[in-house]
């Protein structure tokens, strides 16, 4: 839970929207001064995306446990594994996050 | 309604189908850490970039201090640098202000949608399929964040709504993991983001981020030669 006052709560979506808007306006709004991005920028953000999604992703479905055992027989990482194959198969936001949800419940509820 | 426009809002109808979840569990999750509705659907209004507005949740759920969580938003949002200079030679005509609204509207989902039009039809005006795309897209997101502090305020947490947190970016993971380069570059990102897990500060998805990043550069660097 959050244990934070309204300004600290506020402040922080008022800087990540402005500094996502700068980032968004950037290009769009210097081009005819700038026309291309630095090939070395480029090649940086080509990464970003697969970088940030795994580094959210992983942690949610792995928690390093004990044992090997109790690591890998763990109802996040088996629910995820079911709903990466859906996402593999599918690329359905929907259908993944069905999958993955049902898949949760019946370890948690029927079979752990 | 002109008709680029209403092209641009029927041809976004099927990425809704993606967009109606987003809202719903980013608005559950600003719910469930303990976010006013109003800061929930002020953040989407805001913000309006899902990926890094679940982080940021998420991060102030876990009492990160604030620059963190400010800085692994922006991280998140870095790529959209990538679609303003792609998209930028379309709207350089437009005058400065109608380029702020536009910008303000850029989204993965907007972006792709009209860049793959203004390729394929080039007599489409610009502005109006792109805000046809853009502002539905704004729209819905603003309905299913309130929609989501609704529901998930009602449901018990033993159901573990908050995994679908995780799930989202797993639907968008594995479409980004598009060559060698880019599977190492989240093999690594997500390996170095468990074993930081308990990095002070919440640190662990920044630093798992940008060692993937520097990972991904690296392979790239072997097959380029």
């Amino acid at each position: 839970m959050i244990d934070r006052g309204p300004v600290a709560i506020w402040g922080v979506i008022v800087a990540i929207g402005v500094a996502t808007f700068a980032v968004r306006f950037s290009f769009i709004y210097l081009f005819g001064r700038i026309s291309e991005m630095p090939t070395r920028l480029q090649k940086l953000l080509r990464f970003v995306p697969a970088a940030v999604l795994a580094a959210l992703v992983a942690p949610a479905l792995v928690t390093l446990g004990p044992t090997v055992q109790a690591t890998l027989l763990d109802e996040h990482l088996l629910a995820g594994a079911v709903a990466a194959a859906v996402a593999w198969r599918t690329e359905n936001v929907f259908a993944t996050i069905a999958t993955g949800m049902i898949a949760l419940w019946v370890l948690r509820f029927l079979v752990l | 309604m002109n008709e680029d426009l209403r092209s641009g809002v029927l041809d976004a109808l099927p990425l809704q189908l993606g967009i109606v979840p987003f809202a719903l569990v980013t608005g559950i999750a600003a719910a469930d850490v303990g976010m006013t509705p109003a800061q929930a659907v002020g953040m989407s209004a805001i913000v309006f970039a899902g990926a890094s507005q679940l982080a940021a949740i998420e991060l102030l759920g876990a009492n990160a201090p604030l620059a963190v969580v400010v800085a692994t938003a922006v991280v998140i949002n870095l790529r959209m640098l990538m679609y303003s200079a792609s998209i930028a030679p379309h709207f350089r005509t437009y005058r400065r202000r109608t380029r702020a609204y536009l910008a303000y509207l850029l989204t993965d989902q907007a972006y792709a949608m009209s860049i793959a039009e203004y390729a394929d039809d080039r007599d489409r005006d610009r502005r109006s399929y792109y805000l046809g795309v853009a502002a539905s897209i704004w729209l819905v997101w603003i309905v299913g964040t309130a929609l989501g502090v609704v529901v998930g305020a009602g449901v018990p947490e033993s159901w573990g709504l908050s995994f679908a947190v995780p799930l989202v970016f797993l639907a968008l993971l594995v479409p980004a993991m598009k060559d060698r380069p880019r599977t190492v570059a989240a093999i690594a990102g997500g390996a170095v983001a468990i074993v930081a897990a308990d990095v002070p500060f919440n640190l662990g998805l920044l630093v798992g981020a940008l060692a993937g990043i520097a990972a991904g550069l690296l392979s790239a660097r072997g097959v380029d030669r």
